[in-house]
This record gives C-alpha cells, structure tokens and sequence, in this order.
C-alpha cells in the first residue's frame, strides 16, 4: 500500500472519531478520542508528501504529535482529576441530534469540496478537514462545560491541520501557523486549572457566565 | 532598519518591565517607549523605511494609517496609565458594582502586556506577509486578554473568557480563509502569502476558491474587529476592562483586525471580484449599525453605550469600503477619526467612573460641575462621536452619504441617514443626563479634582479629532488618499 492509498485511510478514523466525539458524555472519553484523532492527523503531512519527506516537515510533525496525543491530553486529565467533573451534563443540543448535525456536515464539507472543485487527490481529506472543523464548532457552541469546549477547539483545530496537509499550499510555513493555534488551547487549559475558572464558581458551567448580558 | 527596530522595541521594553522593582520606574519606561515609538512611527510613516527580509516586514500607507494611529492612542494610554496605575490600590478591596471583594493583577503584567500588546499590534501593521498578519492578530489576542483581566473579579473574568473564547474561534476561520487563499493559486503553483505575490497573481487565481477564502477572512477577522452577529465579546470587554485598555482595543485594535480584512479585499480587488466583496461589506455593514443602535437605545451603562458605538463605527467602515470610490477616502479619515474620538470617550469614562464610582447613566449626575473639564470634554466627544460639526467624523460620515448618493444608492443611504440619527438620539439622552443637573447625594464625587495626567491626555484627543474635521494637513490627507487607493484596490 502506497502512501496515498494510507493517507485517503486515515480520513475514515478521522470522521468516525468526530461522530463519537459528539455521541460522547464523559469527558474523559473526549479526551481520549481528541488525542487519537491528533494522533493521526499530525502524521498526514508525511502521507501526502511526494518523495522523501523534508527534515522540517518531518519535526514538524513530531511536534503537532507530541503535542496533540501527549502533552494536551495529559494536561486535560489532570486539570479534569482537580475539577471534578465527570460528564457533560445537558448539552444545549441532544447527542442524537448532535451525531445528525455531524453527519449533515460531512455531506456539506463534501458538497464544498465538488463546488470547488479540490482535485481527486485530497478531495477525501478535503471533505474530512472540514467535516472535523464543523464538529468542533459544534461541540463549541452545544456544549455547556468549557471544559468540553476546549476539546471542541481542539478538534477544531485538528480539522484545519488536516486541511493544510490535504491541500499542503504553503508546505511547512501552514503547518508552523496552525501549530500556533495550540497556544489557544493551552491558554485555555490553564484558564480553567490555574486561573480561577474553577476556582471563583465552583464549576466550570459556561452557563454561569450570564452576568454581562444584555 | 527603522522598522526592525520599531517591531522589536515594544517587545524587549515588555520583557524589561519585569526585571525592574520600582513602581515609578516602570511607570517611566511605560512613557518614555509610548513615546519613543510614537516619534519611530512618524519616522517609518513619513519617510520611506526599506523593507525587510523581502517584504514580510514592509509598511504601506494603508499600515502606515493604522500603525500611526495605535501609536498615537498608545502614547495618550499610557500619559493616562501613570496617573490611573498610580491610583489604583493594589491591596484588596470592596467592588463597587456587588460589593464583593477583588484585588488587581500586578502591575508589573499589566505594563509588561500593554508593551506586547502595542508590539503585536505595531506587527500587524508592519507586516506583508499573511501568515506574520495572522499570527500577529493571534498575538493581539493573547496579549490583550489579561489586560481586560486587570481588577480579578468575576465579570471582567467573564468578559476576558468571552473574548478569548470567541476571538480564538474567529483566529481560527481566519487561518482557514488564509491557507484558502494561499491555495486559490492553484494547484502547482509555488504558493505564496507575500502580499504583493498574492496580488500580481490574482488575476489568474480560482475565484471559487478566492470567494471561499473571503468569507472564512471576513467571518475570522470580523469577529475580532467587532461587526454584528460577531460582535458579542465586545460590549463585555469594553466595559469590564480599565478604561484605557478600553480606549486601546477600540481605537487600536479593532482598526488592526479591520486591515486583515482589507488585505483579502485589496486581493480580491485586484483580482477583479471587488462586486463579490462589496455586497458583503455593505450587508455586514448595515447590520452592525442596525445591532447597535438596538443597543445603545435604553442603554443605562456608559461605557456598553460607548462599545456599541464601536460597533456602529466598525459598520460604518464596512460600509464605506463596500462602496468604494470616494466613499473608500472617507472610510479610512473615519478610522482615524473614530480612533481619536472613541478613545478619548473612553479615558473620560474612565474619570468619571472613578470619582463616581458608578457605571450607570442615571446615577453619574451632574458631571459638569463635579469634573468640570471632563463633562466638557464628555459632551464634545458625544457631539464628535455622533457626526456632528465641526469634528472629524462629521466630514467622513457626509463623504460616505455623498458617495452612496453619487452611486445612486438611495435606499443605503435612507437607511444609514435613519441609523445614524437613531445612534445620535440614543446617545444624546444618557450623555445630557449625566453632563447635566446636580450629582445625587449618595454618589456624589469624592473631594478630588481632575489630576493633569487623567484629563490632559482626552484633551489632546480632543484636539486631533478637532483639527481632522478642520483642517488636513497635507501630508495627512495625502496619506488618508494612498491608504484609501489600496484599501479600495483602486
């Protein structure tokens, strides 16, 4: 098996690993889910790669693995272990409906992908970044922990690695941008462990957050 | 040369800040960059510096607007910061809003961010690279969060979340409409996100691809710069931060987010898709103008009054450059005049909230005759803010009606004439109530006056939105015209 045919392989994980993640409650199962899709994703720019890969390319890659399959997932589960929380309780959006907006997605990704018209070669992974992208702004806005809107933006954010490998327009240069977006996520995490999320409500129900509105 | 040293300097003063012990000292240093990047920013401006290291870091005219105008708004912040960061006692004490108790962050981070915070902006303007845009918009936003986390307590918390939150949602998008972009060259092709590479090779780029990548741009940086249905962080931001981060993320910041906008819009314009983005500019526009004055109508809190403005007059820019033409000249003396008004609105808010220690228009009476210069200046900037002679925005405001007139666009121009007086009705109620009458007993203003460094720096604000709507010194206005010229893609 060639490296494309692996490549148009890995995207079918990536899509059932976004539908789980929406069927999901327990949190700790998220994060599971999360870093093995980050697992596989940050090795697809190997994958889509013509020829020897590039030293760089190949750090790279490292780094997004390292980052996205051990270092958040170990710093989610700690942070999870000091806030006591278990599930999601009472998503905005029930999980049936959840896993139907998910499916009507990936239609939509694929739709896109056609009208624009992205060639054979990543037209699969193509549709699967955006499909992901679409997952995590879903378990963005549905969800009311933020905890399980941090694993939101990381899905998210596996989405638009997959694109930058699918469609590889600026080589190394996307891969380095979208590893920045990690900051976020670490922000995030440390928002919530450190800086008194949980400490000043006791909880880190999104839904308390309603005192500035109009 | 000139530009290095201006990107680096309000990074290596940021990370200086944090090595020193002295109050004062800081303090000082806080001033001292403030300015020394003011004269470097007139310097890069008016003169021609070179580009370096190929173009990722170039100043246009159209960066050189923006980059003129954080650096002048940093330098009245940070006038203002010594007398408020002076003032502010850094021990524990009784919130005034719910009567809980809070402390402040260390003053050390607050200065330490505001320097990163001008450096990233000072990046986003200085920059032809897309990529450096990007990354430097990210950089705004890391660097801006704890700024609006300065007094710890729950709603600034709140509104700090919020904001990083829904603005690392939008960074996102807007990743996704660069590398879009970057590939609508087609596949084969060396990509590229020089700016310049991006609009030599527009005119053979895929437009589907180029359309795709506009909308995930607009969507992405538009929600940084504030347009409605993306605006939600904003109010919560502005009025729960110290007043003069306030002032800087609506006169600074959002202008920075508005240019990654117009960089996709100047590709696209080159491209020959301007009437692909205009519709869009023009829609976003309205709409943000329409959520605003829905918001400042019956509005109690001045300073959510003073962020929906900011929503208003990000519209207004949309608008402007949705139409194009003239009204595109009238667009970027807007910016420059929403920049020095609103912010000046907001150190004077930021006055008035401290002797009255209340945020509500109908409490903070009689500001006149408590704070005398600044209810003056409060009622000038009112008068400003809203379009009316012989400010700044009065004459940009009437180019964009001339030129959604001279278009034929009557129906826009009705319903941007009938927002605009909506706005100016909404905001003159809360603004005279406060202006006027005797201050209530209970909150009467405590025994003292205006310090020199909290009304001073609004008074020069004042000043610059004077001198925009009488007289343009002609290298300005030359400036505005290059700034417009690329903004539009003319």
């Amino acid at each position: 098996m060639d490296a494309l045919a692996l490549a148009h392989a890995a995207v079918v994980p990536v899509i059932l690993i976004d539908l789980a993640l929406l069927a999901s409650s327990r949190l700790v199962t998220c994060i599971r889910l999360a870093a093995a899709q980050g697992a596989v994703i940050s090795l697809t720019p190997l994958l889509f790669e013509s020829g020897p890969p590039a030293a760089h390319t190949v750090v790279l890659c490292a780094v997004a693995l390292a980052l996205k399959a051990v270092v958040f997932p170990l710093l989610l589960s700690r942070t999870l272990r000091r806030v006591v929380v278990r599930h999601e309780i009472e998503p905005y959006m029930g999980y049936p409906m959840s896993i139907l907006m998910g499916i009507l997605g990936l239609l939509a990704s694929m739709w896109l992908a056609g009208r624009l018209g992205v060639p054979d070669v990543s037209f699969r992974a193509f549709s699967a970044a955006f499909a992901t992208v679409l997952t995590g702004l879903l378990l963005i806005v549905t969800r009311k922990k933020a905890f399980t809107q941090v694993i939101g933006y990381l899905t998210a954010e596996n989405g638009i690695f997959l694109l930058t490998s699918a469609l590889a327009p600026g080589g190394p240069l996307f891969i380095e941008l979208t590893i920045l977006l990690d900051v976020f996520v670490a922000v995030f995490v440390m928002g919530i462990a450190i800086h008194h999320i949980s400490r000043q409500f006791d909880s880190i129900d999104t839904d308390r957050f309603c005192s500035l509105k109009d | 040369m000139l530009l290095a040293i201006l990107v680096i300097l309000p990074f290596v003063l940021g990370g200086a800040v944090f090595c020193i012990r002295s109050c004062p000292v800081r303090r000082g240093i806080l001033v001292a960059g403030a300015g020394a990047h003011l004269v470097l920013s007139c310097a890069a401006v008016f003169g021609s510096p070179e580009p370096l290291f190929g173009g990722l870091i170039a100043l246009d005219a159209l960066g050189g607007l923006f980059l003129l105008l954080t650096s002048i708004l940093f330098a009245a912040a940070s006038f203002y910061a010594v007398g408020y960061l002076a003032k502010e006692n850094p021990d524990e004490r009784r919130d005034f809003q719910e009567g809980a108790f809070f402390s402040n962050a260390p003053q050390t981070v607050f200065i330490a961010c505001l320097f990163f915070f001008l450096g990233s902006m000072t990046l986003v303007t200085a920059t032809h690279h897309l990529g450096l845009l990007w990354a430097a918009i990210e950089a705004t936003t890391l660097a801006s969060a704890p700024l609006i986390y300065f007094h710890r307590h729950h709603r600034s918390l709140e509104a700090a979340w919020k904001y990083l939150v829904i603005c690392s949602v939008g960074i996102a998008l807007a990743l996704i409409g660069t590398i879009l972009l970057a590939a609508a060259a087609g596949p084969g092709r060396e990509a590229s996100l020089y700016l310049d590479d991006l609009v030599s090779h527009a005119p053979t780029m895929n437009p589907l691809w180029f359309k795709a990548a506009f909308v995930f741009l607009i969507v992405g940086y538009g929600t940084k710069m504030g347009l409605a249905p993306l605006h939600t962080w904003l109010p919560d931001a502005h009025s729960e931060s110290p007043s003069l981060v306030s002032a800087l993320l609506s006169g600074a910041l959002l202008n920075c987010a508005f240019l990654g906008v117009l960089r996709g819009h100047q590709i696209g314009a080159a491209a020959g898709l301007a009437d692909f983005c205009a519709p869009i500019f023009v829609a976003l526009g309205l709409f943000s103008m329409a959520t605003a004055a829905a918001f400042i109508i019956g509005q109690g809190d001045f300073k959510r009054i003073l962020a929906y403005s900011s929503v208003e007059h990000m519209g207004i820019l949309a608008l402007a450059v949705g139409l194009g033409g003239a009204a595109a000249v009238g667009g970027m003396l807007h910016a420059a005049s929403h920049s020095v008004t609103k912010a000046m609105l907001f150190l004077l808010a930021g006055n008035i909230l401290a002797s009255f220690h209340t945020k509500s228009s109908h409490d903070a009476r009689g500001v006149i005759r408590a704070l005398p210069v600044t209810g003056v200046l409060w009622v000038a900037g009112f008068l400003a803010i809203t379009g009316s002679p012989p400010f700044g925005i009065f004459i940009s405001e009437l180019t964009i009606l001339k030129a959604a007139l001279d278009a034929g666009r009557y129906v826009l121009a009705a319903a941007y004439l009938l927002l605009l007086g909506l706005i100016f009705c909404g905001m003159a109620v809360p603004v005279l109530r406060m202006a006027q009458g005797r201050s209530t007993p209970h909150i009467a203003p405590g025994p003292r006056g205006e310090a020199a460094l909290s009304v001073a720096p609004p008074l020069v604000l004042a000043g610059l939105a004077l001198l925009l709507g009488l007289y343009l010194p002609p290298f300005f206005q030359d400036l505005i015209g290059r700034a417009a010229s690329l903004a539009a893609g003319m």
